[in-house]
């Protein structure tokens, strides 16, 4: 019962719940940004890969069809490891920003490269499958009313593709919100990262001089409740849009 | 390039050889057993999930949106971390097999409840007219049916559990990845970079790629399959 009590100390000490709760937004930003610079390079890459496959640039879509499959089949962490030894952090990101020192800073820039790097691969897929799903008479309408190729996927193509692929990219949310947590392998940002930190400190803010497995519980309880609430209103959305369009 | 064309820095790569071999065998054995159990856990719930009894739907629904729901790095952490505490550790590997099998579960799951679901209800109906229990309908008549459909979301989930063995690192695991990081930070070892990571990636693309290539195939076939239908049946109408 003391140790119970202990655990929930922590998590009323003040310091700590902003500590966590600036890693909750952290890994909010980790997500928004590699999941809309993701949808960018996704764009492009499901657009080469599908119209470049013969012709002069057919090299182009080759190369987005290589992208694609090796990021998709590799996993995640190996990415952010790379990234750590060959992205060069660019000068605006080696100063102190939000509460992070100059090093953190330029870690959270590497681990967002490799995240965004891979989500776009998948987001290329979704992006594809919804190209897949429009109708050929579509491009034939177009093409027949004289519009130029960029125009027929900037005005029919990608705003049908959008309709359609709305609930599959929200899903990509969700798991990039939970993908967001391997960047707790190279360093103390985000939620995963900083609940582990606390946890590892437990012992001093308990006031019982030794982590206990209620220490766990508590504190790993609340972030999974964090994410939990995050990502299943999420689901709830996607199910809701996906019933709309159905 | 961090040594990717330095004969010095594969000869490295080389005279390390055991060492990724062991990451990749822990890596195989927590794949392999980590779907065996996640099939188990799978075919449990998703059962549960169409099953007739809510209270088990209830649970099955609680199962699968929470793991979903929440990364598989916590989820790792909180059962390594709880049994480490609590003294009833398992070790690295054991405890990354079961935190594999619940993640991936809880995918299995919905993929068996969709496969179920996509079964007419007059093949229930049929076989248990003629005396077939819940269970034997399932067994004979409905889950044989299901495979064909099933299969191709299945393959991609092994291929996910593959990529997510890559959680054990986080506790200091000597999966493949792990491995392949203390080799390049290593003090005897450290430094060939490219090598290692193109040797890691390669081998990671080994076992997943022909795997989603076969998963799509399927998927495409049965596309194929399912417009046939349609056109006869509109012919035949």
């Amino acid at each position: 019962m003391r140790e119970l009590e202990g655990s929930l100390s922590i998590l009323k000490n003040v310091n700590i719940l902003i500590y966590l709760m600036r890693g909750v937004a952290f890994t909010l930003i980790i997500s928004a940004v590699a999941v809309i610079i993701g949808i960018v390079f996704g764009y492009i890459l499901a657009i080469m890969r599908n119209y470049l496959s013969h012709g002069k640039y057919a090299i182009l879509g080759r190369l987005a069809a290589i992208y694609i499959e090796v990021f998709r089949n590799t996993p995640l962490l190996l990415w952010i490891f790379i990234c750590l030894v060959f992205v060069q952090t660019p000068k605006i990101f080696q100063v102190p920003l939000m509460g992070l020192s100059s090093v953190e800073v330029g870690l959270l820039f590497k681990g967002i490269v490799a995240l965004t790097f891979f989500e776009s691969s998948n987001i290329a897929e979704i992006v594809r499958g919804g190209l897949n799903a429009i109708p050929k008479g579509q491009f034939e309408a177009a093409y027949s009313q004289g519009f130029s190729a960029p125009a027929v996927m900037i005005y029919i193509i990608l705003p049908q593709v959008y309709h359609k692929i709305v609930p599959t990219l929200l899903g990509q949310v969700i798991t990039t919100i939970k993908d967001s947590s391997y960047i707790a392998n190279i360093a103390v940002i985000e939620l995963m990262a900083r609940t582990r930190q606390v946890l590892s400190g437990a012992w001093q803010y308990n006031g019982l001089n030794q982590v206990n497995v209620t220490d766990v519980f508590i504190l790993f309880g609340f972030a999974f409740m964090v994410y939990f609430v995050i990502d299943f209103t999420l689901s709830m959305i996607v199910r809701r849009t996906q019933k709309k369009i159905a | 390039m961090g040594g990717l064309f330095s004969a010095y820095a594969w000869s490295k790569v080389w005279g390390f050889r055991m060492g990724f071999l062991t990451g990749l065998g822990n890596t195989l054995l927590t794949a392999l057993l980590g779907i065996l159990l996640a099939l188990a856990l799978g075919l449990v719930f998703g059962l549960m999930e169409t099953g007739r009894i809510r209270g088990l739907r209830v649970i099955a629904g609680i199962y699968i949106e929470f793991i979903q729901n929440t990364p598989i790095l916590l989820q790792m952490c909180f059962i390594y971390y709880a049994l480490a505490f609590s003294g009833h550790s398992i070790g690295i590997v054991p405890t990354g097999i079961i935190a594999l099998g619940i993640y991936h579960g809880a995918y299995m799951a919905e993929v068996f409840h969709a496969g179920i679901g996509s079964i007419p209800k007059g093949q229930f109906e049929a076989a248990q007219s003629q005396g077939f229990t819940y269970m034997e309908s399932m067994r004979y008549v409905i889950l044989p049916q299901t495979i064909k459909i099933i299969l191709p979301p299945m393959v991609n989930q092994v291929v996910n559990l593959f990529k997510n063995t890559s959680c054990l690192y986080i506790v200091g695991g000597m999966d493949l990845i792990s491995v392949t990081y203390s080799f390049v930070t290593g003090e005897k070892t450290g430094g060939a970079y490219s090598p290692a990571y193109l040797l890691c990636g390669v081998l990671f693309f080994l076992m997943c790629y022909p795997l989603s290539r076969l998963a799509t195939s399927w998927e495409m076939r049965l596309k194929r399959k399912e417009m046939a239908a349609a056109v006869t049946a509109a012919k035949a109408a």
